[in-house]
């Protein structure tokens, strides 16, 4: 068949299929495109059929756009953790940490071995806090939970109505720290290990320093609440980078570059859940710990409880399957 | 844009001179992306960069006037601009950044399909390591070894840079009486003396002259009749002879 009958027999039909292409482009749920998959492979057939008999390059190549654009539609990939993000939280989130339970307890014991080591190190020989923290920001850190000046936080002369102004900026803080931890992964999981010590250190070194000196009530009621949330969440992160990086290490019977694929698709999803503990701490942190009104021990119990809460909620949620919804 | 369709079967295949990057779809279809290097992606980046400057500074002066309320807005818009600037354009725009937009680039996933949330999730967070050491040197390095032009972001995600299939015009073929080859012509030779009509436009006189006369001694024609009977060949090819 010459390509000029070929074009004249076909053309109603493709330009058809380009309105259809054009209405789904535009509009992913719109309706009356049922025949859209048979027409698509009806127009894949006609590109093989126009490459395979020679036909000229102009031909090929609109056909070849037409079915990119028509491939793009038919196999689009379906997000899963934006379909259902409720069943995500409720199950598939703890059931993933559950899974990938060795990069959870190899992160969090580097970081909390590293917190706890360090804070008992510096509670025992107090001049170590200068080695790793500069003089003048251990007097900063010093004067903020000074159990004189009344406000907690960041900044010692911090009034109720700059809860919102601290929202913002643990957002961006702790939310960027855990991106670096997880991104670092990607360093054959050295950057990872090394934001979690490093991390682990500083935290470490500051509630050793504080509590040595005799401001521990202030502090430790201040980052018990949050504190569930937000370190368990840095330690997921760092948990989620290892598991790149050992993909890298370790890939097994996959090329590297596969490997790393599937193991990004997994740790993305932890990241995902780890941007929500962070939000839930960072509201706690900016509206909850910063109330100097509730006396330390009911702090200490609410905080206790909310790190039973989460520890609950990683070991227990999602072990159940119920029937669906 | 020749390619040898029809391979002999088992015949291995050469590799390709050039960079595209092949898709094979369910149906059997060879889908040809191609995938943009390393200088049009740093011009999209710098685009991208010069814009979200643009828009800080101005949201800052805004966000000034507010006072501490604007201050908790603030650090909320750097992590937002920051950290999923390229996210929120690349899902919802079609995998374009209005810097990717202006260089006509497009993200998308290694089998050509949009972009998803968690691919550009990915290849964004993972940024911050093609950015190391400084100005992104592993990037860079990646870009520049990889058939793809991946930076690290985009091997672990997936994802692809791509140049957007730009609308094509039907080229005029010049006027000639459609005649049969004196001999049975190849698929690539068909393709080949089709595609010398369609891109006459494209040339000069004299490069068209030049390019026929070496086909004039197997036409069997004087050299300065050659165009003519290319032409009038890829005539009979397309239409009635």
């Amino acid at each position: 068949m010459k390509q000029s009958l070929f074009e004249h027999r076909h053309m109603a039909e493709w330009e058809q299929f380009s309105l259809t292409l054009q209405r789904l482009e535009r509009d992913r749920k719109a309706t009356g495109v049922g025949e859209f998959p048979a027409d698509y492979r009806r127009l894949c057939q006609h590109l093989a059929l126009a490459r395979e008999r020679g036909y000229s390059s102009f031909l090929i190549d609109s056909l070849q756009q037409q079915v990119l654009r028509g491939h793009q539609q038919l196999y689009r990939h379906r997000s899963r953790l934006g379909a259902n993000v409720l069943a995500f939280i409720l199950a598939g989130f703890p059931r993933l940490v559950r899974e990938q339970w060795r990069f959870v307890l190899a992160a969090s014991l580097m970081f909390f071995a590293s917190l706890i080591g360090m804070a008992l190190l510096v509670y025992l020989f107090p001049d170590l806090v200068y080695n790793l923290i500069p003089a003048e920001q251990v007097s900063e850190i010093q004067s903020m939970y000074d159990p004189n000046a009344g406000h907690l936080g960041r900044s010692a002369e911090r009034a109720a109505s700059e809860d919102w102004v601290m929202f913002g900026y643990y957002i961006m803080h702790n939310i960027g720290i855990a991106f670096q931890t997880f991104a670092s992964g990607l360093l054959f999981g050295l950057g990872s290990a090394f934001f979690l010590f490093f991390n682990g250190l500083m935290i470490g070194a500051v509630a050793g320093h504080l509590t040595h000196i005799g401001f521990g009530q202030t502090f430790w009621s201040f980052v018990i609440g949050h504190g569930a949330f937000e370190l368990t969440a840095i330690a997921l992160a760092g948990a989620a980078g290892l598991q790149l990086g050992w993909a890298l290490i370790a890939p097994g019977r996959l090329p590297r570059s596969e490997a790393l694929r599937l193991a990004a698709r997994k740790s993305v999803q932890l990241i995902c859940g780890v941007m929500l503990l962070l939000l839930i701490a960072a509201f706690i942190e900016a509206y909850w710990s910063s109330m100097t009104a509730p006396a330390p021990m009911i702090k200490y119990l609410v905080g206790a409880a909310l790190w039973l809460l989460v520890a609950g909620y990683l070991l227990f949620a999602g072990r159940v399957r119920h029937a669906p919804e | 844009m020749l390619e040898t369709t029809a391979l002999p079967r088992k015949a291995t295949l050469s590799p390709p001179l050039d960079t595209r990057y092949q898709v094979e779809t369910p149906e059997g279809i060879d889908l040809p992306l191609r995938p943009a290097g390393l200088m049009v992606r740093a011009l999209a980046f710098s685009i991208d960069l010069a814009l979200r400057g643009l828009i800080l500074g101005l949201l800052f002066i805004v966000l000034a006037m507010l006072g501490k309320l604007g201050a908790g807005l603030g650090s909320l818009l750097i992590f937002g601009v920051s950290w999923w600037y390229m996210v929120l354009f690349e899902v919802l725009n079609q995998g374009r950044s209005p810097g990717k937009q202006w260089m006509g680039l497009q993200v998308v996933q290694d089998d050509g399909t949009p972009v998803g949330w968690s691919a550009s999730l990915l290849r964004n967070l993972l940024r911050f390591v093609d950015l190391l050491p400084f100005g992104y040197f592993l990037g860079a390095i990646s870009c520049l070894q990889h058939p793809g032009f991946k930076r690290l972001g985009d091997v672990a995600a997936g994802t692809l840079v791509i140049y957007r299939e730009q609308p094509l015009t039907r080229p005029q073929l010049p006027p000639a009486e459609p005649r049969r080859p004196a001999f049975a012509l190849s698929l690539s030779e068909q393709r080949a003396i089709l595609g010398f009509a369609e891109r006459q436009g494209e040339l000069s006189a004299a490069r068209v002259n030049e390019l026929a006369s070496i086909l004039a001694q197997p036409l069997q024609v004087p050299a300065p009749h050659a165009v003519a009977e290319l032409n009038g060949i890829a005539r009979g090819l397309l239409g009635p002879a």
